[in-house]
């Protein structure tokens, strides 16, 4: 709503006495002053992306896109390959993911097609307060709770069951991919319940119903009407959850063992960009060294931006789709 | 019954009794969470905790008071930045602009609130820690507030565009301008939502750990003024989490209780405004 719909059918005359106006009674002088607000999120943000780019650019020119496949991270030799900690954070969202997706959407569905509004509503109350959980909380339970777990019960179970898998072979150290994403998933999983669930409950009720009433069961109405209906919008709430998992740090940083090591082994120790950059930056001596672990901000910060995009896109798409066809 | 559709209903029961499970799970985590902080947090937190200074290394005892003023400096530093720029910019998105302009600062706030923490930590360095050659209060203060401002930004445009149109148009009737109309009906009318807007903001940046890493660094004393590094909470907890005492160990999860309990006070207390009305009947 501009300003100037709010003088209707103002000639040119009258529209410039009007605002003069506007400019005694103090309406132009607080819309400039928001303004300046409003531009100065715009400025802030396009300043971001610069210093990113700007702060890189040592390594930048001299690494190439050498610099996204090389192993080596040698601060000594300044040498600096980003390869251990694109594979470890992608590892270890992987991980997160394919824990997180079925309980979350799992737990979704319960909430948005079987509980009562009021059970749904108090269950929904204490989802959004596990995503106010900081960070450094679920590192501490994953430091003193979840690794001892790990190495002294799931990862020795886990091998000697499904040990002949490369995936689950190594010694037991407890930190490590594995570890780390088990608690990222932890982590994600309310975002992907608060957001499939909406997504789930605007589906039109005419959906469930025909299904219903051409004699399917409960679930085969949820599992295949319901669900595809409103698949581009969960699809979108993992994405998110996908781009959260790939730029969290603390939590990471404080179980996944700190070790640039590729292995196909997820009971390994390994490394994330985000927890190089937490580790090391203070750290950094030298401006090729700095400048290095700028540019994995820079991949980073590219890589949530990209994934963000997408999902808001999608939950956008899948939104409307449902409140359009509800009102048809 | 045929077996056929006795199987079909076997499978939804079965399906749907895990969804349930799947719910349980998730929310059984907050009382995981919270239970293991209360039993090791409750028997490690005492008076010293609130009101000494860190003990040297290998030393017993001590506190975090350092830290918990700390903190509350570096959030009174950021919602000094981040509440102005979110709520005045929120007032031009939902009165005065338009749709190209609002447009482009909804995604640009969109696009900043989905950057991880860690990428604005390195952007508060390079803009603030950089040109003062040192790190301090105010780098820190900044990491947050930045991060305060799309989300204040957000919620309070939202709170401010559901305020009915009648009122406005009542307020604009009596011959009021129209910055009139908005502070004394437009914003008394959504204070509730931008209350709320405002505290979860706050909540959210109150546990950030990694934007401090290397802006308000750390310190093991008292940090006068606003241009030193400072401790805060969260860092005092992962650095006491990561080393190797056990002293230290029992001090993390203090804080960790600490933190976590204001955290979610906040957050309860935001919603329960919310809830007890919204002052703003939908036309």
């Amino acid at each position: 709503m501009a300003a100037t719909t709010s003088v209707p059918s103002a000639s040119p005359i009258s529209g410039s006495r009007s605002f003069v106006r506007r400019l005694r009674e103090g309406d132009e002088v607080a819309r400039l002053i928001t303004f300046l607000f409003a531009v100065s999120v715009v400025l802030v943000t396009l300043l971001l992306i610069f210093a990113l780019w700007q702060g890189s650019a040592l390594a930048r020119h001299k690494f190439g896109l050498q610099f996204f496949f090389t192993r080596v991270w040698d601060p000594i030799a300044e040498q600096f390959g980003a390869l251990p900690f694109i594979y470890g954070t992608l590892m270890t969202a992987t991980v997160s993911l394919v824990i997180a997706v079925p309980l979350g959407i799992g737990a979704a569905i319960f909430l948005a097609e079987l509980a009562p509004a009021r059970l749904s509503d108090a269950l929904e109350f204490f989802i959004d307060l596990l995503a106010a959980v900081p960070s450094v909380i679920y590192g501490l339970l994953g430091v003193f709770i979840v690794v001892p777990l790990m190495r002294d019960y799931v990862q020795p179970g886990l091998k000697a069951t499904l040990g002949f898998l490369p995936l689950f072979s190594g010694p037991a150290y407890g930190v490590g991919f594995l570890t780390a994403g088990i608690v990222l998933a932890i982590m994600v999983i309310p975002y992907i319940i608060s957001v499939s669930r909406e997504v789930l409950m605007s589906v039109p009720r005419d959906q469930r119903e025909a299904a219903l009433g051409l004699g399917s069961t409960r679930w085969e109405s949820t599992w295949k009407v319901v669900v595809p209906f409103a698949r581009t919008g969960i699809m979108g709430s993992i994405f998110l959850a996908l781009a959260r998992a790939l730029g969290e740090t603390m939590a990471v940083t404080m179980v996944i063992g700190n070790t640039p090591t590729i292995s196909a082994s997820l009971f390994s120790p390994g490394y994330t960009i985000a927890a190089v950059i937490a580790n090391e930056f203070t750290e950094a001596t030298g401006d090729l060294y700095l400048q290095a672990l700028v540019e994995l901000g820079l991949v980073l910060f590219l890589l949530t931006f990209l994934l963000n995009g997408l999902a808001r896109l999608l939950i956008v798409i899948t939104s409307q789709r449902g409140s359009g066809t509800a009102h048809a | 019954m045929s077996p056929r559709l006795r199987w079909r209903k076997f499978v939804s029961g079965f399906m749907l009794a895990m969804t349930g499970v799947c719910a349980l799970v998730a929310v059984s985590v907050l009382f995981f969470i919270l239970g293991y902080l209360v039993y090791h947090g409750g028997t490690s937190i005492n008076w010293s905790f609130f009101t000494k200074l860190p003990t040297p290394v290998g030393e017993t005892g001590g506190g975090m008071a350092n830290a918990i003023v700390g903190s509350a400096k570096l959030l009174l530093a950021a919602s000094l930045l981040g509440v102005p720029i979110g709520f005045l910019g929120a007032i031009y998105l939902a009165e005065f602009s338009g749709s190209k302009v609002a447009f482009v600062v909804r995604y640009a706030a969109d696009l900043l609130n989905g950057v991880p923490s860690i990428v604005i930590g390195i952007f508060a360095y390079s803009l603030v820690v950089l040109p003062f050659k040192h790190f301090s209060t105010l780098a820190g203060g900044f990491a947050l507030g930045l991060m305060m401002v799309p989300i204040t930004l957000r919620s309070t445009e939202e709170f401010l565009l559901a305020v009915p149109r009648a009122l406005r148009e009542a307020a604009m009737a009596l011959g009021a301008s129209k910055w009139k109309t908005i502070v004394t009906v437009i914003v008394p009318a959504a204070y509730r939502g931008i209350l709320t807007a405002v505290l979860l903001a706050f909540a959210r940046v109150a546990g950030e750990t990694a934007p401090l890493l290397f802006t308000a660094f750390g310190n093991r004393y008292w940090s006068p003024g606003w241009n030193q590094p400072t401790a805060s909470l969260p860092v005092m907890i992962f650095t006491y989490a990561v080393a190797p005492y056990e002293d230290w160990h029992r001090q993390a999860w203090a804080a960790g209780l600490v933190l976590l309990g204001l955290i979610l006070v906040i957050n309860i207390v935001a919603r329960a405004i919310l809830a007890r009305g919204i002052a703003v009947p939908r036309a």
